[in-house]
């Protein structure tokens, strides 16, 4: 094929979200994401590059005071925009292969935690392979059975594993909590993939990914917002038997931010108008309150203390997702109903 | 060429199953691992739950010096047939141990004193078998009499919790769990012994035991 054809097919089969203002020349490597979603990350290096400075600066200014849990935190939030850069990078298929594999990691952390049955091995194992289905329904987009998998098929399909092995000693707790994580970890999380195979012309800023990008990025912010404004603000907890750092004024700033950025965000990213903005706002911000505190109180009931060495250097990958588990449905459903 | 293709062997091993399984599929987090021994001669002593207890313990070790790290093994279960034995030898590198005593002179313990004397680390699990899952056995006394003909040579006690969760006896496939290793201070003949096998063991079994009791692990009954 000439350079001349390859230009004028680029421009005329790529979609509009990909042509931008300056649509990069035939030839040269073609970006791997929406131009939006592109810009997107630029700025989440820009932010993270001032927060980087900022503490180093902070550092230098008030030598006494400790900056460690900071720059832990930076230091987390460094490698999950890598990873995540690398995930959505590809094609899409890498990237539901790597919220796959999230979702594998968050559920093999919840089992190791709960209490298991020796009897129940093969229930455990069942249990797994609802992952790979679940991710391929996903990607192939197979929306009917996507959403009634787990919630129908395998909500029937391990108890009748477990009671067929005749061990009735614990029965209930043990397949109960099991259905638990492989709604959280598994059903939950896996709209994130989903969002993926949205058609693109639902959302013309950027299609499924820049969704993604969307929920994500507002959780991950929204998570930051309620913490810091806590920090500053923070007065009246709010459950304090479950987790004592949410007070009431720092989950009303912190929502207030995340709206802030919701609405800010949405032209570019999103189909969402002004009213559905500020709804989807609210719904990742008090989203990701819930989640986080309901694995904090699964957390507390099983005696795993936040910060515990149950899983060190593996970060506690269930601590990292646990807002997404409430927004990720939360927010799928909602763009969905509203623009699918 | 003999000995390069035998390291190509353990590294194959090591690389193309020891690693997926139990650092994808499982996760390892490892206390103290610094407290391993670099070099040999030296033994490790983890308990037993499982077959994946020994792909555990090789992950542990950098690549380079995997060939000098030995599991030694039951004779009689590795060696049962002719395939898993030329496996086990070559891609495990196996040191297989007679658990029965056979000919009165015979020394069960000569193929593990000729690899400490080439300076080799030894894998022994002093339970001498899987057992029931996750439950903690008395310790055969092998590895007293290792380390009383070594006596300056360091026994490293582990103790491993998740791995006879993930495959215990009987189990065909391993279902995934974060598995936790702690590693303990070495011991040396000379330093712990007091001369005495029974006590060595006894000490040898106290420390794992103690860094078993060091985590609260969810049950699993």
């Amino acid at each position: 094929m000439s350079s001349a054809n390859g230009l004028s097919a680029a421009l005329v089969a790529a979609p509009a979200a990909r042509q931008g203002i300056v649509p990069v020349p035939a030839g040269l490597p073609q970006p791997v994401f929406p131009e939006a979603v592109a810009w997107a990350f630029t700025g989440c290096y820009a932010l993270l590059i001032l927060v980087t400075l900022a503490i180093a600066v902070g550092r230098r200014l008030r030598p006494g005071r400790d900056f460690t849990e900071l720059r832990l935190r930076v230091k987390a939030f460094w490698f999950i925009l890598v990873l995540a850069t690398l995930a959505l990078g590809f094609n899409r298929t890498f990237s539901i292969v790597c919220i796959a594999f999230v979702s594998f990691v968050a559920f093999k952390e919840y089992l190791s935690m709960i209490p298991t049955r020796r009897a129940d091995h093969r229930v455990l194992f069942w249990a797994y392979l609802a992952i790979p289905a679940q991710y391929v329904l996903a990607g192939v987009g197979w929306y009917g059975l996507f959403i009634i998998f787990i919630p129908v098929f395998w909500f029937l399909a391990l108890p009748m594993r477990m009671v067929l092995i005749g061990h009735t000693q614990g029965f209930l707790r043990a397949v109960g909590m099991l259905q638990f994580g492989l709604m959280t970890c598994v059903f939950s999380l896996s709209h994130m993939a989903f969002l993926l195979a949205l058609p693109d012309a639902g959302n013309p800023n950027g299609g499924g990914v820049a969704l993604l990008f969307y929920l994500v990025f507002l959780t991950q912010f929204n998570d930051v917002a309620q913490y810091v404004a806590g920090k500053l603000v923070g007065r009246r907890r709010i459950v304090p038997q479950v987790h004592a750092g949410k007070t009431a004024e720092g989950l009303v700033a912190g929502v207030g931010v995340t709206i802030g950025f919701a609405v800010a965000l949405a032209p570019w990213l999103t189909p969402l108008t002004l009213p559905e903005a500020v709804a989807a706002g609210l719904l990742i911000g008090f989203g990701g309150f819930l989640g986080d505190i309901t694995i904090a109180a699964i957390k507390r009931d099983l005696g795993v203390t936040e910060g515990d060495a149950l899983t060190p250097g593996h970060g506690g990958i269930l601590g990292r997702v646990d807002s997404l588990t409430f927004t990720a449905p939360a927010f799928f459903h909602f763009v969905y109903f509203l623009h699918y | 060429m003999r000995n390069a293709l035998h390291v190509l062997a353990r590294w194959l091993f090591v690389v193309l199953l020891a690693w997926p399984v139990c650092l994808v599929v499982l996760g390892m987090n490892v206390r103290h691992r610094n407290r391993l021994p670099r070099d040999g001669p030296a033994i490790v002593t983890p308990n037993h739950n499982s077959h994946l207890d020994t792909l555990a313990m090789l992950t542990l070790f950098p690549l380079r010096r995997i060939a000098r790290v030995r599991p030694v093994a039951a004779a009689d279960y590795f060696l049962k047939t002719g395939l898993l034995g030329w496996f086990s030898l070559n891609f495990v590198g196996i040191i297989p141990i007679a658990r029965k005593r056979g000919a009165a002179d015979a020394d069960p313990l000569a193929g593990c004193s000729e690899a400490l004397a080439r300076g080799e680390i030894l894998i022994i699990f002093p339970e001498g078998t899987r057992g029931e899952p996750e439950r903690m056995q008395e310790l055969k006394s092998g590895v007293a009499v290792l380390a009383s003909r070594f006596p300056d040579v360091p026994v490293v006690p582990v103790f491993m919790h998740g791995l006879g969760k993930s495959m215990p006896k009987g189990a065909l496939v391993p279902v995934p769990f974060f598995v936790d290793v702690y590693v303990g201070q070495a011991m040396t003949w000379n330093a712990d012994a007091g001369g005495d096998r029974r006590g060595f063991m006894a000490r040898l079994s106290e420390n794992m035991r103690l860094l078993g009791e060091k985590h609260e692990r969810p049950e699993f009954e």
